[in-house]
């Protein structure tokens, strides 16, 4: 009994104590509230927001592959001795209007980057598009196909990572651009890494102010390094052929366009 | 804190773990939608294009 009561003198602690504790412990726990808000930051910046932009896209995809019309099988070669597929000339590429900020000017298929990488190529390089709705076009450069400079933008890392294997590829590598007009097929050239202010990339002929271009490029830009932001890695791609949507896809990406088009 | 809150939440004990698991769910919720986006434009992994058609 006698022992009881001078623990609970010991114990008692006065007003100003009281305060204290409290004190203590309510900054302790917003401390720990604060580690973990900003875990949860990381995990949403580098996992969640590549869920949701990639959930986005192919959406984005399906609505716009549902749209196009024309097979999605290749054209049939007319006989043997006739020229291998692929290499028929249909003249003058076709050039699409550029659609609204926003809209969607086609898809993208990069087979360097995954049988199954096709991310589609939306209008405008604000953080609206390039955050979720994935490669973004330059309203300034030309559409796809034309005498010029087609250039679009992308995510290195986080929000679908669409540009995350930009440095894999490797001169000769197709690139794929299909738009409602048709397919055109761009064949990469180089890799460069230059500043970020370095806007001389998106001229007609990049990096040659004043020339007249006679050539289709295709220009990428994306962050390096990645998880990083110091430079931007450009990948130059130059146009081969086209073949309007009434051919039929180019048989190597056949099956990726029927499965953008839920038939595969 | 938290367990002055807890403690001071409505209803019997079944009902108040309900209570905060909908209260963190909601912060969870509210974090995702506005303050996450909002705290991304101090990283730098979204800068991925070039000179003057930069966004901010």
């Amino acid at each position: 009994m006698v022992l009881q009561e001078k623990v609970a003198a010991a114990a008692a602690p006065s007003t100003g104590v009281v305060i204290l504790r409290k004190s203590v412990q309510i900054v302790g726990e917003l401390l720990i509230t604060a580690g973990i808000v900003l875990l949860l930051f990381v995990a949403w910046q580098l996992w969640w927001t590549n869920v949701a932009s990639d959930a986005k896209q192919s959406e984005v995809i399906k609505d716009f592959a549902r749209e196009l019309g024309g097979p999605v099988t290749p054209a049939p070669v007319p006989s043997p001795s006739a020229s291998t597929p692929g290499t028929t000339d249909y003249g003058t590429p076709v050039v699409s209007k550029a659609p609204g900020h926003g809209g969607t000017i086609g898809i993208m298929y990069i087979p360097r980057f995954g049988e199954n990488y096709t991310r589609p190529i939306v209008e405008g390089t604000t953080a609206d598009v390039l955050d979720t709705l994935g490669l973004g076009h330059y309203g300034n450069t030309s559409m796809p196909g034309a005498v010029g400079n087609f250039a679009v933008a992308g995510h290195r890392q986080t929000h679908g990572a669409v540009l995350d294997n930009i440095h894999t590829l490797v001169p000769g590598d197709k690139i794929y651009v299909q738009t409602r007009d048709g397919y055109y097929v761009y064949v990469f050239r180089n890799n460069r890494i230059v500043m970020p202010s370095d806007a001389d990339v998106l001229l007609p002929v990049p990096s040659q102010p004043g020339v007249r271009p006679t050539e289709s490029f295709l220009t990428m830009t994306s962050c390096n390094p990645r998880f990083g932001s110091q430079e931007r890695i450009i990948a130059y791609s130059l146009l081969d052929r086209w073949q309007p949507t009434s051919a039929g896809p180019p048989a190597e990406i056949a099956a990726q366009v029927a499965r953008a088009r839920g038939e595969g | 804190m938290y367990g002055w809150i807890f403690r001071h939440l409505p209803g019997p004990l079944w009902l108040r773990i309900i209570t905060s698991v909908a209260l963190v769910a909601g912060a969870l919720f509210l974090m995702v939608e506005f303050l996450f986006p909002w705290m991304s434009q101090f990283t730098q992994f979204t800068d991925s294009t070039i000179g003057a058609a930069s966004n901010p």
